[in-house]
């Protein structure tokens, strides 16, 4: 099987920063390192198997109604997902709220059985389902990294600026706000695309 | 009525969905390079809103909430179908935007014309699945607070959409770093729009 399958989205072609995919939750969850990870593992999960199911089904789904099926198929393992969360991590699922719920719109996942997942067979559409989840899990937690540290100072919920350093403390230091923010992750990932694009000059817009 | 009032107020710009959820970013970064367009889908996002909240918000009242099928008779006032909400709520979105296409193709063929390639688009937008989760999560009581959400809703996405396409019209002209064309400015563009709009966050209605 091909490795590019695997290695491509998750820097040169990956879903967040080049093809515009999944913006919406990837902002929201990304306070905190913690349930970045989760939303990233779930998506991933149900990137994966809705492409190996839907590529499973693909020669029977008439081409008219194949996005109600499709949709089913997604709404199916995020139904799944949620009721795991729910039993096994609640507090996070509470963080997460509608975004959960939310991932049956996200676009990576229609995305990618539109373009792999209804023309390949199922096992490299896991393979690409699944590597869409991780690059898109990546871009989560880089920006969730520097949300949580700059607006927090901890990572992981570990306190990583030492708690003297602050002014309350008599200290000198002060948490950003503003990371903690919703706009901040939006500059945050326009910082991401910009670094990428120094590197990747063939991805730069006329 | 006062408390519609400042639920449709609150929702157009201290909860905007853009600003301050991020709900419908893909088509919200996709169709903003002119306003003309983003008109088009703006509005095309005010009616399915306005249309599919309140049919979720009724049948979220009388099949899901647990207990919530009492009045099919007493046998069936155990039951609790909440954890189907997801999937009968985007079957409800994909179903209601087939339906408009074709009710808008027959009667107003002009209207078809400027919405008609938006409208497919509009099933997978989160803003419109994401308004029937606020609504289910926050606990909605009546249709017409319902309602009055969706419009305020749809109306916030609306100007968020059509103010970043002005900006983006402009941007065309000036000089950006290149790397940073297209895109990467975009986001910091969108950004900085939020937090001019987090300036009504302490308005209290």
């Amino acid at each position: 099987m091909d490795k590019k399958i695997f290695i491509e989205p998750l820097f040169r072609n990956n879903p967040v920063t080049v093809l515009v995919l999944g913006i919406c939750s990837a902002l929201a969850v990304t306070v905190k390192l913690e349930p970045a990870i989760v939303m990233a593992l779930s998506v991933t999960i149900v990137t994966g198997f809705s492409g190996f199911i839907v590529s499973l089904l693909r020669n029977t789904i008439p081409n008219r109604i194949r996005i109600i099926v499709q949709l089913v198929v997604v709404a199916m393992l995020v139904i799944l997902v949620d009721q795991i969360l729910k039993a096994f991590a609640y507090d996070v699922s509470k963080q997460l709220s509608v975004f959960v719920g939310l991932i049956i719109t996200n676009c990576i996942i229609m995305g990618r059985i539109e373009a792999f997942a209804l023309g390949n067979k199922p096992i490299p559409s896991l393979v690409d389902g699944l590597a869409n989840g991780l690059g898109y899990g990546i871009i989560l937690i880089v920006i969730a990294l520097f949300r949580e540290f700059f607006g927090s100072g901890t990572i992981y919920g570990i306190q990583i600026i030492p708690a003297e350093w602050y002014i309350k403390n008599g200290g000198f230091y002060e948490n950003n706000g503003l990371f903690i923010l919703p706009p901040m992750a939006l500059i945050l990932v326009g910082l991401v695309i910009w670094v990428q694009r120094s590197i990747q000059k063939e991805l730069q817009e006329k | 009525m006062q408390d519609l009032v400042s639920l449709f107020v609150k929702s157009i710009f201290v909860d905007n969905m853009v600003f301050a959820y991020f709900l419908g970013m893909c088509s919200y970064l996709a169709v903003s390079k002119n306003v003309k367009t983003a008109i088009g889908l703006g509005v095309a996002v005010i009616f399915v809103l306005g249309v599919t909240l309140p049919v979720n918000f009724l049948l979220n009242k009388y099949v899901l909430t647990p207990a919530a099928l009492a009045w099919l008779g007493p046998d069936f006032a155990g039951l609790d179908l909440s954890f189907l909400s997801f999937i009968i709520f985007i079957a409800v979105i994909a179903s209601i935007v087939q339906l408009v296409e074709m009710v808008v193709e027959k009667y107003s063929p002009s209207l078809y014309a400027s919405l008609g390639i938006f409208l497919p688009l509009i099933a997978v937008n989160c803003a419109i699945l994401g308004g029937s989760l606020f609504m289910q999560e926050r606990g909605y009581e009546t249709l017409a607070e319902a309602t009055t959400f969706a419009l305020g809703s749809g109306i916030g996405w609306f100007l968020a959409i059509v103010a970043l396409a002005a900006i983006r019209e402009k941007l065309a002209y000036s000089q950006v770093p290149k790397p940073l064309k297209g895109l990467g400015i975009t986001f910091i563009v969108v950004g900085l729009m939020g937090i001019a709009f987090m300036s009504f966050m302490g308005i209290k209605l």
